[in-house]
């Protein structure tokens, strides 16, 4: 069972020496309890602390990193079946496949797109994770190729993929300080493959044809001293991928099933030749529980909603997601442009966005941080109020990008705009409309 | 190693509610497990799809759209026959944009007028939904619940400040309320609750929780509905066991992104699949969450869901 921050306290050092990053012993015993801190942060633990530690705090899905540094990819970890019960943690791993019997150009155009393709949202940058290489020619030679070449094309992790271990072996070998995934043990070489995962110390895919034999495996390689394993459980229909993503998380955190505590790796690129359905399952499995979801080919209309999605999936339900505060230029406004001023939570940033676009005035909005509160929620929180945006709106600098000082507030804070007006002599309040879809009228009008 | 999946011990079931003219017996809801869980509970009806209709041509647009719908948009009938005859939507909802009092303003005899006219000419279920103008919606969705008497429409967006008033047209005339609510458990209970106390009969109720586009808060409306099914099917809150519909194409099409061409953001990638591949992953989303009605604009959107959803009840 789960320790409590108190008891894991009572394992600790206590001198409060702050080495692992938290300012007492007890912060850190906290966080260990809520699974944000890793105990291998505390230099000084004792060993038999470690050991009695790990064993009540080993997560009931262990937590693989692919990949290093950085930019490596940590999958699984996860504690939860519903997100709103505490939040999902490791977002699935996106990825693209190339195989060794694709022409050299088309290996480099996906490649390169993978490589390239990023958004920025809310300061946070969406991009792909993954760039898989498949042995499909199986000739060992040609993979060590193959591989070779993409590790130098991209610092993306990687996941090599072979029936043939001797294929796998090559790739293993010629990538291995990049640590990726090796796709995959099967009950027919699973001696082997557990053999290269060890000697190339990198995470292993076990692949079944059901759960059961899926378990088997893992329980055989789990004795043979592996930890970092990865699931496929064979599934190349939704329905019955989507019953077993089901059945692995809730094995794994109502029932404490080890064989299965194990993030998943799942394949929308083998289930159909239509880009838009590959999409669908893709989509699906970053809702339910795919650790790792591989496509056949990078698209933006594609990977966009699917990083969107993955984003607001991802997203921790109980720290509203905050955009930065500023000066937001829309359509190239000049001095004659209107001046509007909201919040920064991420909502509402977003919708009066794109309501001043839409209405192709061009405008500067004001973005005032409010912690990631609401208008309303902000202003009763008395972090939207006439004091602070009297402050913010001096300093920001606006007044020197305007001729005419005119301030447009939310509508919803109408009640301030007398003591705005006190704060900012300057200026003239103008209250705007109490809902963002009338922006554009107001703007026009 | 034999693996057995743990199964939910559901002590709730979701209620079956007729939809459009009980005679047809399209039935929506009965869902004894969460969505698409069929391997530990019956689900006897799969989800709906409408297709929404504007009363007034959009004034903005993505380009696809405006393709696919400019011969038809100034003629609400002849858009929804469209939808019906050439995308097989299963029913269609009706926008009242034109009675916005910040838009065109067009009277609740207007409007109603209108919807009796699209009601007359089609043969499916219909939807009704206002702008969310409380006062204005009250007085429009009233008329049109009289106008369609026997029509078995389904009326939104029912909300908190007038319930009574829709609610009591819909119970006299035979019509479905839209109860929505902004994105929160305990008030679409309440409302629930404050719509029983009126008269108005659980078979006619839906729950609308409010519906973010996938990056414009998918996410709030995404555990909203997980919760309330839970809410409903796992912890015994009869106030909750009710389906949800969920009003999908206009969120998701008003968005830049879903508007942007390939001139403008090159990096989105195809502007139709795009906007299409946002619209389908929020109605998946939602569907996941429990959605039992989805509202759709885009009749690619239609056909790739409804595939999604026949491989996932299968």
């Amino acid at each position: 069972m789960a320790m409590t921050g108190i008891q894991i306290f009572k394992l600790l050092p206590k001198t409060n020496c702050k080495d692992c990053g938290f300012p007492t012993c007890l912060a850190f015993a906290m966080a260990l309890a809520a699974g944000k801190a890793e105990l291998d942060k505390c230099p000084h633990v004792s060993e038999e602390s470690k050991a009695q530690l790990a064993e009540s705090s080993a997560p009931p899905i262990r937590a693989v990193t692919i990949g290093t540094g950085d930019n490596a990819l940590k999958v699984g970890g996860e504690l939860v079946l519903y997100r709103h019960e505490k939040t999902f943690f490791n977002p699935t791993g996106l990825g693209v496949v190339v195989s060794d019997t694709m022409s050299d150009d088309e290996v480099t155009a996906k490649v390169e797109k993978a490589d390239k393709l990023e958004y920025e949202r809310v300061g946070i940058m969406l991009r792909p994770d993954l760039v898989a290489c498949k042995c499909e020619s199986g000739d060992p030679a040609k993979f060590e190729a193959l591989v070779n070449k993409v590790q130098g094309m991209t610092s993306l992790n990687l996941v090599l993929m072979s029936d043939n271990m001797d294929a796998l072996k090559a790739g293993a070998m010629a990538a291995k300080d990049r640590k990726p995934l090796l796709y995959a043990a099967t009950k027919d070489n699973a001696d082997a493959a557990a053999e290269l995962a060890k000697e190339t110390e990198c995470p292993l895919a076990v692949k079944g044809t059901s759960l059961d034999e899926v378990a088997e495996l893992t329980d055989k390689l789990t004795k043979a001293g592996l930890k970092d394993l990865v699931i496929d459980s064979g599934a190349r229909e939704i329905k019955t991928l989507l019953r077993d993503q089901v059945a692995i998380r809730r094995l794994a955190l109502e029932k404490k099933f080890t064989a299965l505590g194990f993030p998943t790796i799942t394949l929308p690129c083998e289930m159909t030749d239509d880009p838009m359905k590959e999409a669908m399952y893709a989509a699906l499995m970053i809702n339910k529980y795919g650790g790792i979801a591989l496509l056949s080919d990078i698209q933006g209309q594609a990977m966009f909603p699917l990083l969107v999605n993955r984003l607001n999936i991802y997203t921790d339900p109980q720290r509203p997601m905050a955009t930065k505060e500023g000066i937001y230029e829309i359509g190239n406004p000049d001095e004659n442009s209107p001046v509007l001023i909201t919040t920064n939570f991420s909502l509402t940033y977003f919708i009066v966005m794109g309501e001043i676009e839409s209405s192709r005035v061009p405008s500067y909005l004001l973005i005032i941080d409010t912690e990631g509160l609401s208008v309303m929620t902000a202003w009763a929180a008395g972090k939207f109020v006439a004091d602070a945006i009297g402050i913010f709106v001096k300093k920001c600098g606006i007044s020197d990008k305007v001729k005419e000082h005119t301030l447009i507030i939310p509508g919803l804070a109408a009640g301030m705009s007398g003591e705005l007006e006190e704060e900012l002599p300057d200026w003239k309040i103008v209250i705007g409309p109490r809902e963002a879809a009338h922006i554009p009228a107001f703007l026009k009008g | 190693m034999a693996v057995e999946i743990p199964k939910v011990s559901y002590t709730g079931k979701i209620k079956t509610i007729p939809i459009g003219d009980p005679s047809k017996g399209i039935l929506v809801g009965g869902d004894e497990a969460y969505p698409f869980y069929g391997f530990e509970g019956a689900l006897p009806n799969a989800p709906r799809i409408a297709m929404d209709v504007q009363d007034t041509p959009p004034e903005e647009c993505a380009a696809t759209i405006r393709e696919l719908f400019s011969d038809v948009w100034d003629d609400p009938v002849a858009w929804a026959q469209k939808c019906i005859q050439e995308y097989g939507a299963d029913m269609i909802d009706l926008e009242l944009a034109s009675t916005d009092p910040n838009g065109l303003d067009r009277s609740a005899e207007e409007a109603a007028e209108m919807v009796k006219k699209v009601a007359d000419s089609i043969d499916v279920p219909l939807i009704v939904y206002g702008t969310a103008n409380v006062e204005k919606d009250s007085d429009v969705l009233r008329m049109v619940c009289e106008v369609c008497e026997g029509r078995h429409l389904m009326v939104g967006p029912v909300q908190e400040g007038n319930y009574k008033k829709i609610g009591a047209a819909a119970i006299a005339y035979k019509h479905t309320v839209i109860a929505n609510t902004p994105i929160d458990i305990n008030l679409a209970k309440q409302l629930n609750i404050l719509l029983g106390n009126l008269g108005v009969p659980d078979e006619q109720i839906l729950i609308d929780p409010t519906t973010g586009g996938l990056g414009y808060g998918l996410e709030y409306t995404y555990s909203v509905m997980e919760r309330i099914r839970m809410a409903a099917m796992v912890q015994q809150d009869e106030k909750l066991q009710l389906p949800m519909i969920c009003n999908i194409g206009k969120e998701v099409w008003k968005t830049k992104e879903a508007k942007q061409t390939i001139e403008e953001a090159p990096e989105l990638g195809d502007p139709t699949q795009r906007g299409v591949l946002m619209e389908a992953i929020t109605a998946q989303d939602l569907l996941l969450a429990g959605a039992n009605i989805l509202i759709l604009r885009h009749p690619e959107t239609v056909k790739l869901v409804r595939s999604m959803i026949q491989e996932l009840m299968g």
